[in-house]
C-alpha cells in the first residue's frame, strides 16, 4: 500500500470502472428514452422516431429501454445511494449559489466526493426514476385497466410527463455542468481519473480524505 | 351527403395545416339511434360483423341478452341491456346501441400522438388509420366513452368506422339498413337532430315519458351519433353512458398548457445553459494546476488541467 492517493499517471481515481460502466448505462438508455418520448411528446419531434428505426419500434422499445434505464439507477442507488445524504456543508452550498453559478468557486463551501448539486441530481433522477416507471407501466399496459380504474390512466399520462420534464431539466444542467463548465469532468466517467488541480477545486474534502487514507495506510 | 373524396378536418399528431380544413362545404353526417323503438334483436351487430368482415370471438354469457360486457376490437357494435327497476316497482328493459360516438371533438384524436393514425373528415366521421397507429393506447386513455380497443395481435386499435366506406358511396351504414323497427336512422345532423327532438316531444307529450330527450353530449360539442332516451336525466342507465362526457380533464392539460410549459422550459433551460456559457465561461482550474489555460476568463489567472483533454 502506497503512502499517495495518486495512481501511476500522477492522476486521481474518481470512478471506478464498475461506476463508470453504471453511468453510461443510464446514460445510454436515458438519451434513447428521451429522444423516443419527445417523438410522442409533439408532432414536431415525431421525425425523430422515424430516425430511430420508425414510430412502431420506437413504441415497442422505449418501455423496454426505460427498465434497463430503471435498473441502472437502481445499481446507481446500491453504489452511491449511502454517499448522498445531505450534510451542513450541502446546505451552505445552496445559500451560496450565487456564487457557484457566477463562478466564484472560492466563496463556495468545499465538497465531499459529491457536491450539493449532483446529490440534488441523483435524488432527482431516483425518485422521478421511481415514478416514470410506475406510470410508464400503465402506459405501457394501457389496455389492460379496466374501464373502472380509468383514472389511474388519466392520471398516469400526466405523471410520466411531468416526470420527464423535470429529469429533462436535471439532464441539461448535469450534461453542462460536465461537459462545458467544469472541463475534466467528462475524462472522471470515461477513463476515470481526475488531475490532482481538478480534485482540489471541485471536490476538496474528498481529496484530502483520500490523502488522509493513504496516509493512515502507510 | 355522398362524398366523392373525403375531406380531412383533423388529424391526430400533425405539425403544420391539415389539408381540407375549411376548404370545402360539406354536410356532417349523423346517427340517430332511437332507444325507445330498440327491440335488442342484435341485427346491427351482426351487420356490423359482416360488412366490417370481422373475425369472430367468444360470447360472455352475464345472465342478461347483452352479447358480452363491452365492445372489443373486432366487435364495434354492441346492444346494452339493462334490467331498471323503476320507482313503482315495474321493470323497464333499457337496450342501447354502444359504438363509437363521432364526438366533434374526439378526445381519441386530441390524445393520439402518432401523425395521421386517427383522422376527422369534414362530415364528421372520426376514423382510425390502423397503418399509421403504432399501438400505444393514448386513444384509450383519451376517450370518454370507452370506445377503441387495442388488438393484442395486431397491436394497433380499432373501432366502428361509421362504416365511411359505405357513406362515401352514398350508402347508409350497415347496422342502420339492417334494423327491422327503424329505431337507425342516418342523414345530416340537422335533419337527425330535428327528427329526434320531434320523437322526444312525442314521447314526453303523447307517451308518458316526462324526461324523454335527445342526447347529443355539449361537453364533447355534440357527437355525430345521438340518443333518443326515454329518460334523458338519467343516461347511466343505459349501459353506462356518461351523463356529461368530456375529454378527461388530465388529458386536455397534458396535450394543451403541458405541452406549452414543457417547450418553453426545455427551451428556456436550453437558451440558459448557453447564455450562461456566455457570459460565464468553464469553471477553471485552481491555480496550483501547472499549465494555463489559454485565453481563459479575464478576471483570473487561468490554468488547464494537463493531459486529460486532446
Ligand atoms: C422507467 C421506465 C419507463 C417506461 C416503462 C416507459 C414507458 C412509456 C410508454 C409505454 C410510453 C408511451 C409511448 C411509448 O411507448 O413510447 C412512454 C412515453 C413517454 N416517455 Fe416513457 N417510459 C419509461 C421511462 C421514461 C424516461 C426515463 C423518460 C425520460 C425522458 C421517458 C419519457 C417519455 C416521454 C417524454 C413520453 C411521451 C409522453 C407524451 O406523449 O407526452 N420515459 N413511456
Ligand atoms: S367516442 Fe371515443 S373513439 Fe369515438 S370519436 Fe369519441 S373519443 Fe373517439
Ligand atoms: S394506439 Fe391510438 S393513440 Fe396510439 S397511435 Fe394508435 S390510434 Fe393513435
Amino acid at each position: 500500500m502506497s503512502s499517495t492517493p495518486l495512481l501511476a499517471n500522477g492522476r486521481v481515481l474518481r470512478y471506478s470502472f464498475r461506476e463508470r460502466l453504471v453511468h453510461w448505462l443510464a446514460g445510454f438508455s436515458y438519451v434513447y428514452l428521451l429522444l423516443t418520448g419527445l417523438a410522442f411528446w409533439s408532432p414536431w419531434l415525431f421525425w425523430i422516431a422515424v430516425v430511430l428505426g420508425g414510430p412502431t419500434v420506437s413504441r415497442e422499445l422505449h418501455p423496454w429501454v426505460g427498465l434497463i434505464f430503471v435498473f441502472a439507477t437502481f445499481l446507481m442507488y446500491g453504489m452511491w445511494g449511502g454517499q448522498m445524504h445531505e450534510t451542513e456543508p450541502d446546505k451552505e452550498f445552496w445559500r451560496a449559489l450565487g456564487h457557484y453559478v457566477r463562478n466564484e468557486d472560492e466563496l463556495v463551501p468545499s465538497a465531499g466526493r459529491f457536491n450539493a448539486g449532483q446529490k440534488l441530481l441523483f435524488w432527482g433522477f431516483f425518485w422521478c426514476g421511481i415514478l416514470l416507471l410506475l406510470s410508464g407501466l400503465v402506459l405501457w399496459f394501457t389496455h389492460l385497466i379496466p374501464w373502472g380504474l380509468r383514472y389511474v390512466r388519466y392520471t398516469a399520462v400526466l405523471v410520466h410527463a411531468t416526470c420527464a420534464l423535470l429529469t429533462i431539466g436535471l439532464f441539461i444542467i448535469h450534461v453542462y455542468m460536465g461537459t462545458a463548465m467544469e472541463r475534466g469532468a467528462i475524462g472522471s466517467v470515461i477513463r476515470g481519473d481526475v488531475s490532482v488541480g481538478w480534485a482540489k477545486r471541485y471536490h476538496r474534502v474528498w481529496y484530502e480524505h483520500l490523502l488522509r487514507d493513504a496516509a493512515a495506510r502507510k | 351527403m355522398s362524398q366523392a373524396t373525403l375531406e380531412i378536418r383533423a388529424i391526430s399528431g400533425h405539425a403544420g395545416s391539415v389539408p381540407g380544413a375549411g376548404v370545402r362545404r360539406e354536410f356532417e353526417v349523423c346517427k340517430l339511434i332511437d332507444t325507445t323503438t330498440c327491440i335488442g334483436c342484435k341485427a346491427c351487430e351482426v351487420a356490423c360483423l359482416e360488412w366490417n368482415g370481422l373475425s369472430f370471438s367468444e360470447t360472455t354469457f352475464n345472465n342478461s341478452y347483452q352479447t358480452m360486457p363491452e365492445t372489443q376490437w373486432n366487435y364495434w357494435n354492441l346492444i346494452k341491456f339493462n334490467e331498471h327497476e323503476r320507482e313503482d316497482g315495474t321493470l323497464q328493459l333499457l337496450m342501447r346501441k354502444d359504438q363509437c360516438m363521432h364526438c366533434e371533438e374526439p378526445g381519441c384524436l386530441i390524445a393520439c400522438p402518432a401523425d395521421g393514425a386517427i383522422v376527422q373528415y369534414v362530415n364528421g366521421i372520426v376514423d382510425f388509420q390502423q397503418e399509421h397507429c403504432i399501438g400505444c393506447g393514448y386513444c384509450v386513455t383519451g376517450c370518454p366513452f370507452n370506445i377503441p380497443k387495442f388488438s393484442p395481435t395486431a397491436r394497433k386499435v380499432f373501432k366502428c368506422t361509421l362504416c365511411v366506406d359505405r357513406v362515401t358511396q352514398g350508402l347508409e351504414p350497415a347496422c342502420i339498413k339492417a334494423c327491422p323497427t327503424g329505431c337507425l336512422h342516418f342523414g345530416t345532423k340537422p335533419e337527425m337532430k330535428a327528427l329526434a327532438e320531434n320523437r322526444a316531444t312525442q314521447l314526453r307529450e303523447n307517451s308518458g315519458f316526462e324526461n324523454a330527450g335527445v342526447y347529443d353530449p355539449p361537453g364533447v360539442r355534440g357527437t355525430h351519433v345521438i340518443y333518443v332516451l326515454h329518460d334523458a336525466s338519467n343516461p347511466e342507465l343505459y349501459g353506462g353512458l356518461p351523463k356529461d362526457p368530456h375529454v378527461p380533464w388530465t388529458v386536455s392539460f397534458w396535450k394543451g398548457p403541458l405541452k406549452w410549459i414543457g417547450n418553453i422550459a426545455m427551451i428556456g433551460g436550453l437558451l440558459g445553459v448557453f447564455a450562461h456559457y456566455l457570459r460565464f465561461g468553464p469553471k477553471v482550474e485552481s491555480a496550483d494546476d501547472e499549465t494555463p489555460r489559454p485565453g481563459g476568463a479575464a478576471s483570473r489567472p487561468a490554468t488547464r488541467e494537463p493531459g486529460n483533454r486532446p
